[in-house]
């Protein structure tokens, strides 16, 4: 029983990371139709920052504030620094293809995630770096209950996580800003016509899908430890995977399907087989998609002739 | 002709592009030349390249042109002609190779002229079955799960089976390809194979390409429902292109794995995808001549960042041949360059006054080019650091060039190009596979963006 328990806030752990980079995918999918391959490299890039952020206050070991201050600071700088890189992405490699053929803005964006990714190889090297957690967090502090343990970093994922979802879903739909956006994303043409500035709605789009990469960028550092150039592609490829069984373009969809495929994925690992877990998860995507091609929550695409 | 349209009206094009003089008659040439003695010429072309003195360096980049090459023209029926957009192709690059590793190694060591043509058919067969997904999903969502497709195979061929898939490790010892008791054993044999294959496939695909199916596809590519109404049975064409080009990769899979003589899974990762997809782009979606003129362009250019002579005749290349393209007028051209090249030296010297520590570097690149930067390019001792300093700078930079109005571009160029080249000197050159990648993308983005047709390909306009 308690295994069941500790795997279910495991696989949750993981889920919202995943929901949260999920979000970011939809969200410009919903506003721009377009697939941003290069998301994943923005959690990736995330995560660095939040690793320089520790270096920056002394180190694991020697921290020179306190430690709830420096994971505020870890969130909040990194969210920045991702948010400012999704505008820029925006800006010089998406908006240009606005009106180019399907294929182009898909294309490109493969380039930029290539071009990120082998960008953190050049400056950072392509050895692993460790957040090393445990130095500065100590396990102990958080629940234990009998055998089942949650940790004070998955505390702080959860309610970090559940903060910025509602923050989100406060905002697209009681804002100005988040009616513009579902009026870009409902449609574009006539949001432009009624005078919504649809550049800056996309450019703020990409600002806070890309921020809550990066802080989940962070989180997954503090959870996990490890961090190197290439945890983008596979993490963005499963929040990719959960946006779309969710139903790409919703945003509560993206969420669910962040838990959903964390939890599938942690129930793969401790029950089946950890080698396996990865090719679960994509079948249960191929499964879905096969099912019910625009997810559960997506409506399917009207054609227009 | 088009229907509808006057034939005078209808040759103005023609005849404004034709020109006058000796322009008019390579237009008439490369008008009137059908397509087999161009494919022949390539094909001579090919065996004379051959008949060079080689290395065995250059003999390796030629067969990986060759097979990128097939791969591309694969991926070309799938994305180029009938639009979809195939992002698992890889697993059948992969499907072929472990294809051919398993039934050619172990105690299996079937002959390749059994071996090619059951690979061949099996992936083509694979490739049916995933073109039944596209029956069910389109568009975007069709990329998404074939982007699965190509996830799935690598995670397959590194955890189940080990036996027989070899794993993280691999499988070596493959036969080479042999029938009758013959064999391909030296690099060349292989070229010559690749470029009969490319050669045929190429035939081959010209004629598919003009046949009813090739309309049927690019029909479906520019409104599936019109199309449908037509009475195209569209399912058994998006079937159809998705397999045919699964068993071209498979066909460059075969070549790859007998000619490395081991396959591992590391040979079909994304990055591989992408290069695919970035021959395929470069050239022109939907070209066969482009294809193939992509899958070399990609390959060679791949090569020569590798080595440091090279490298420096690509970029400055590179750099020299985009300002050409898109600076204008001529004197502003000259301008830009000049102030660079003084502004350098300039900059060089008076950096050596105040410290010569921080020219006390060497730059990255070797023989003459190397020397001829010697003076203009800062490169500090230890290089690392400020060369990553200068690779932020520079996509600063860059982005400021492409952001900035236009009156003040030749002003902020001057300081990016030499940035770029610093950088390049410092940083870049060090590292030539990581730089190679970078540059691909590079290429991608700027491609997309410049000309989305290619080099080779023929601009089309997207109905909404």
């Amino acid at each position: 029983m308690h295994e069941l328990i500790q795997t279910i806030v495991n696989g949750l752990t993981t889920g919202f990371l995943y929901a949260l980079i999920a979000l970011g995918y939809t969200m410009v999918y919903g506003v721009l139709q377009l697939l941003n391959f290069a998301h994943g490299d923005v959690y990736m890039i995330g995560a660095y920052i939040g690793y320089f952020v520790i270096q920056w206050f002394g180190g694991p070991t020697a921290l020179s504030i306190p430690v709830p201050l420096l994971v505020a600071i870890m969130f909040v700088i990194s969210a920045l620094g991702t948010g400012v890189l999704g505008v820029a992405i925006e800006r010089f490699a998406y908006r240009p293809l606005r009106n180019a053929p399907r294929i182009a803005p898909l294309i490109t964006a493969l380039g930029v995630s290539f071009i990120l990714e082998n960008s953190v190889l050049l400056l950072f090297g392509g050895f692993t770096k460790s957040y090393n957690t445990n130095e500065f967090i100590s396990f102990n502090t958080g629940i234990h209950i009998g055998a089942i343990d949650i940790d004070s970093v998955q505390i702080t994922i959860f309610i970090v996580s559940i903060l910025m979802m509602y923050g989100l879903i406060q905002l697209v739909d009681r804002t100005t800003l988040g009616k513009s956006m579902r009026a870009v994303a409902s449609d574009r043409e006539a949001a432009e016509m009624l005078g919504i500035n649809v550049d800056r709605v996309i450019s703020y789009t990409f600002f806070i899908g890309s921020a809550m990469a990066g802080v989940a960028g962070v989180m997954s550092g503090l959870a996990f430890n490890q961090i190197s150039a290439t945890i983008g592609f596979l993490a963005g490829l499963k929040a990719f995977t959960a946006a779309v069984v969710g139903g790409i373009g919703s945003i509560p969809g993206a969420m669910i399907g962040g838990l959903f495929i964390g939890i599938c994925e942690a129930f793969a690992a401790s029950y089946i087989s950890s080698k396996y877990t990865d090719l679960i998860v994509f079948g249960i995507l191929i499964a879905v998609m096969l099912v019910r091609p625009t997810g559960i929550f997506g409506r399917p695409a009207l054609q227009k002739v | 002709m088009p229907i509808g349209v006057d034939e005078w009206v209808a040759q103005h094009t023609d005849r404004r592009d034709a020109g006058t003089g000796w322009r008019r008659v390579m237009y008439t040439l490369e008008a009137r030349v059908s397509w087999w003695p161009r494919l022949l010429i390539v094909f001579v072309v090919g065996l004379l390249f051959a008949q060079l003195n080689l290395n065995s360096n250059i003999e390796q980049v030629a067969i990986n042109s060759l097979i990128y090459a097939i791969l591309a023209l694969g991926l070309n029926i799938a994305v180029g002609w009938a639009g979809l957009l195939d992002l698992g192709y890889v697993a059948f690059f992969g499907t072929g190779a472990y294809g051919y590793a398993v039934l050619s190694s172990g105690n299996i060591h079937w002959s390749a002229i059994a071996t090619i043509p059951v690979v061949f058919l099996g992936t083509a067969l694979f490739g049916a079955v995933i073109g039944l997904v596209s029956l069910r999903v389109s568009g975007d969502y069709l990329a998404i799960v074939t982007l699965f497709v190509g996830q799935a195979f690598m995670e397959v061929v590194n955890n189940v089976a080990p036996g027989t898939l070899g794993g993280v490790n691999g499988l070596f010892g493959l036969d080479p390809i042999n029938a009758f008791g013959a064999s391909i054993s030296t690099p060349k044999g292989y070229y010559y194979f690749a470029l009969i294959v490319l050669a045929v496939l190429m035939g081959l695909l010209h004629l598919l390409d003009e046949s009813r199916t090739g309309r049927a596809w690019r029909a479906v590519r520019e409104d599936e429902l019109a199309a449908k109404a037509m009475t195209i049975p569209t399912s058994a064409v998006k079937i159809m292109a998705i397999s045919f080009g699964a068993a071209v990769g498979a066909l460059a899979g075969t070549i790859f794995a007998a000619q490395q003589s081991n396959v591992f899974p590391t040979n079909f990762t994304a990055n591989i995808l992408i290069l695919i997809y970035a021959c395929l782009v470069l050239g022109g979606a939907g070209s066969l001549g482009g294809a193939v003129l992509g899958g070399i362009v990609v390959t060679v250019g791949e090569q020569m960042v590798s080595s440091p002579t090279d490298a420096g005749y690509l970029f400055y290349g590179l750099i020299l041949l985009a300002l050409v393209a898109k600076v204008r007028p001529w004197k502003v051209l000259g301008a830009v360059l000049a102030a660079t090249a003084v502004g350098g030296v300039a900059l060089h010297a008076i950096v050596h006054a105040i410290s010569p520590s921080a020219t006390g570097g060497s730059p990255g690149s070797a023989g003459w080019i190397g020397h001829l930067v010697s003076h203009w390019v800062i490169v500090p001792t230890n290089a690392t650091t400020y060369g990553n300093i200068l690779y932020i700078a520079l996509i600063v930079a860059v982005f400021a060039v492409v952001r900035v109005r236009e009156s003040l571009r030749p002003f902020v160029l001057v300081p990016t190009l030499y940035i770029a080249a610093c950088c390049w000197e410092s940083r870049l050159i060090v590292n030539p596979s990581i730089t190679a990648q970078i540059l691909i993308g590079a290429i991608l983005i700027g491609v997309m963006t410049a000309r989305p047709q290619g080099l080779l390909g023929t601009l089309r306009v997207e109905v909404v």
